[in-house]
Order: structure tokens, then C-alpha cells, then sequence
């Protein structure tokens, strides 16, 4: 059986925004990793970051000051 | 054998782009196309790739460079995808097939118009023509960084000034100068650059791309699976996915990051300061000799390290055998897919022989050379 938490989920219009986010955060320690884009987003493909929803705000902010799109932030039961 | 052909393609690549390679095609997965270990390892690589591009050529953005399988098809992609029915083109005569047969398709197909800046005897361009040449329907000018049969470069700022001023896209191929000089697409002005991996980058065959500037539209050349958004319709908007559709060649794109390691680890300036030596060196050692004729401007503060050359009347074909079957040293004969160059040039007929360097090339391979060069001529 798979446990469920709640979740932080970014999603990014390309999978090099993606690998992009993923380089930032380790060299910043921040915690999270990829992970498949969950089917309650898009059923399409791709990959987001995976992480804690309280490390939302740092982690949207980061992002942007490296310049990093983000197409969604969510928090759901995964 | 002594390989003079570099401009063609450098064989002698540095090891560690063969060990990046071998352990590449023991480890890769198919990029983007899930998390399993070997997907996200080729992801990570590819995107180290864009991020060493985007550092070597100047691209502001390292998610709007491109990847595609050469020169060709990063041109054909720039040409096709900005430029459309009864568009007008400025372009040059030192354009090598991979842009003028595109650009003669659309005139054939689209109604395009297409105007050339004329090169001189010496292969040089006139840069007033440029702007002389505009019409209210000019969309782009598309120039050679450097010819691939003289070894000529053209003073690109000068050129993009007159884009900038007109509102011109400017598309440059860079395949004889990336990985030989120091390039910077900020710099001269660039909205695209298309490269190729395997001549001065030194990289594999197989390997290319292009850098697009931040708003420059580009309409796909292909369109097809890029593993994200699988439930649309149309092809992401987004670069670089955008313009990948298809499975790229993420073996050859880590040989080509390696490659770029080896330039930034050796130096850009050192590999130009070398191969330019090598060049002068060969260059004083022929340009006396009695029946040569050398072609381009040596002149010119900056140059590729290629030298072309005839020898009496003789066709540039067998001239190049000999060298090959006689002396064991590689050359490029005939028209070297620049039929306007060599039209400019009055070499139509026989063509010329190439000589191109390397870093990989020695003093001794240039000695030899000119040895060669004399007894043929004698």
C-alpha cells in the first residue's frame, strides 16, 4: 500500500525548467526532489518538484531570482 | 596520416569526449521521458550541455539553446520557422548550401526574395550592401560567421547594427568559428546562431544546435513527441522543447559537453592563438612558391585557420589525391558546398584545394604540408 501526505508540487512548462529547479535547490540544500507530474495536474507527461508545503514561499522565490518559469504550485494528498 | 581537413570535420577529438561517450551509451536513458535513473541522468547531462553552451557562445538563456543533429538542420529550422511567404532575405555570397538551399526552396515554393552582398576577389564583403539592400518586406538577414573556403571573418557588429536599426531578424552561422574563436551572440548582435558539434568543437557527429535570443519566434521544422504535455495537440511553445521533438542524440550531446570542457579547460584563445599559427605558418611557406594561388584575405586581423589554394592549372581533385595517395596528407578538393564563394572567386571550374588546423595539429604536419606543396608545384 502507498501512504498519502500532503504535498508541495511546482510544475514547470519544460522538463529543463525542471532539471534547472532541481540544480538550484541541491546547491542550496533546499529539500524536494522530481518527481512524475502527478495525474491530478495533467495526465500528460513531464516531471515537477516535489517537496514540503512549507517550504513554498522560499522555494517560488528562489525560482525566480534564477529566473526559473513555473507554471503551477499545489499542494495535494500523493 | 597528416588530417588537414578540420573544416570538414575534426577526427582527432580529445580522449575524454570518447570516454564521455562510451560511458554515455553504458548509462543514458531516453532524456525527459520519465524519472527512472537513466531518464533524469540524461536530462541532468543534457541540461549541464545547455548550461556549458550557453557559457562558451554567449546565449543569455541556457533553456533557448537548441539541440538538432548539425548546422544543417539548426539553419533549415532558423530559416524555415522566421521566414515565409513573400518575405525578402538578405544574404551573402559566402553562404554555404546548408543556407542557400533552403533559402532557394522558399523562393521556389514561398515567393521569397532573396538579395546577396556580393563578396570581391579577396572574398570579403561589403558591409554598406547590407543596409542598400533592404525593402519594405525584408524579414532577415542571414550571414556566414566566417566562409568555410577562404577562412575569411566577417565583422558581424557592423552587420547587426543595421538589423537592430531595420528591425531584421539576424540568423549567423557560426559552424568554422565555434570552438576556433571566442563568440559571443550578445556581442555581435545575434538573434539566432546555429553551430555545428563536430568541427572546432570538437565534439561528434551528430551533434549541433542553435542559440535563440529571448522573442524570437520560430515556428517548429518538426513537431512530434517531447514527453511532457502528451495529451495536446500541438507542440509545446516553450524552448528549447519546442524545437526537439524526437529523441535527441543525448549520447553525442555529452561527447560534445566534454568537448566543450576540454576548450574552457585548454583555453579559447590558446586553441585560436595555434591554429591561427599553424595557419600563417603554412600560409609564408606556400604563398611564394612559383604556380600557387591562394585564396582570401590574409590581411584580416582575425581569420579561421583554413588556406585555399590552387597549384598551376592542375584540378583541385587530383591535387588532393596526390596529397592523399602520394604524401598520406587529407585535404578537401572541389566546391566545398559554397558555389557562390567560388563563383566570386573565379575557382567555378577546378574548385581548390582546403587546407584547415586544428588543435590537434603539430608544426611538423605543417612542414610537411609545404614540403608537399613545393614538390607538386616543382
Amino acid at each position: 500500500m502507498i501512504e498519502k501526505s500532503l504535498k508541495l508540487i511546482i510544475t514547470f512548462p519544460t522538463t529543463t525548467a525542471a532539471i534547472a529547479m532541481e540544480k538550484i535547490c541541491l546547491s542550496n540544500k533546499l529539500p524536494g526532489r522530481l518527481i512524475p507530474l502527478p495525474r491530478e495536474i495533467d495526465s500528460g507527461c513531464g516531471m515537477a518538484w516535489c517537496s514540503s508545503p512549507e517550504k513554498s514561499k522560499e522555494l517560488e522565490q528562489i525560482a525566480k531570482e534564477e529566473g526559473i518559469e513555473i507554471s503551477g504550485i499545489y499542494q495535494l494528498f500523493i | 596520416m597528416i588530417y588537414l581537413d578540420n573544416a570538414a570535420t575534426t577526427l582527432h577529438k580529445p580522449d575524454q569526449v570518447i570516454e564521455a561517450v562510451v560511458e554515455a551509451m553504458r548509462s543514458l536513458g531516453n532524456s525527459d521521458r520519465g524519472l527512472s535513473s537513466g531518464s533524469l541522468k540524461a536530462s541532468r547531462t543534457l541540461y549541464e550541455a545547455r548550461l556549458k553552451i550557453s557559457e562558451l557562445l554567449g546565449c543569455p538563456r541556457a533553456d533557448h539553446v537548441i539541440f538538432s543533429q548539425n548546422s544543417t538542420e539548426a539553419l533549415n529550422t532558423a530559416i524555415n520557422g522566421t521566414i515565409f511567404s513573400k518575405d525578402h532575405v538578405i544574404t551573402t555570397d559566402l553562404e554555404h548550401n546548408s543556407v542557400l538551399r533552403p533559402l532557394y526552396r522558399l523562393k521556389k515554393e514561398k515567393e521569397v526574395e532573396l538579395s546577396f552582398v556580393p563578396a570581391d576577389s579577396k572574398g570579403n564583403l561589403s558591409l554598406e550592401s547590407f543596409e542598400e539592400l533592404i525593402k519594405p518586406n525584408t524579414k532577415a538577414i542571414i550571414c556566414n560567421h566566417a566562409s568555410n573556403l577562404t577562412g575569411n571573418i566577417v565583422d558581424l557588429s557592423k552587420i547587426s547594427t543595421i538589423a537592430r536599426r531595420h528591425g531584421l531578424i539576424f540568423i549567423v552561422d557560426v559552424s568554422q568559428t565555434a570552438g576556433c574563436i571566442p563568440i559571443n551572440m550578445e556581442e555581435i548582435g545575434a538573434d539566432i546562431i546555429c553551430f555545428t558539434g563536430h568541427k572546432g568543437l570538437m565534439g561528434p557527429q551528430g551533434t549541433g544546435g542553435m542559440c535563440v535570443r529571448e522573442g524570437i519566434d520560430i515556428k517548429p521544422l518538426k513537431v512530434g513527441g517531447t514527453g511532457v504535455k502528451s495529451y495536446s495537440n500541438t507542440q509545446p511553445v516553450e524552448y528549447p522543447t519546442r524545437l526537439e521533438a524526437g529523441t535527441l542524440n543525448s549520447h553525442g550531446i555529452v561527447g560534445l559537453s566534454a568537448a566543450i570542457d576540454f576548450i574552457q579547460s585548454t583555453g579559447i584563445n590558446i586553441i585560436s592563438q595555434k591554429e591561427t599559427r599553424l595557419m600563417n605558418s603554412f600560409y609564408k611557406g606556400v604563398k611564394d612558391i612559383k604556380g600557387i594561388e591562394i585564396y582570401g584575405d590574409f590581411s584580416l586581423p582575425k581569420r579561421v585557420a583554413i588556406v585555399a589554394l590552387n597549384i598551376h592549372d592542375y584540378d583541385s581533385a587530383v591535387v588532393s589525391d596526390v596529397l592523399s595517395d602520394k604524401y598520406k596528407i587529407a585535404t578537401r578538393p572541389g566546391a566545398h558546398c559554397a558555389p557562390r564563394m567560388h563563383k566570386a572567386l573565379g575557382t567555378e571550374n577546378r574548385g581548390a584545394v582546403r587546407f584547415s588546423f586544428s588543435w590537434f595539429n603539430s608544426d611538423e604536419d605543417v612542414n610537411r604540408a609545404v614540403q608537399a606543396v613545393k614538390e607538386i608545384a616543382s
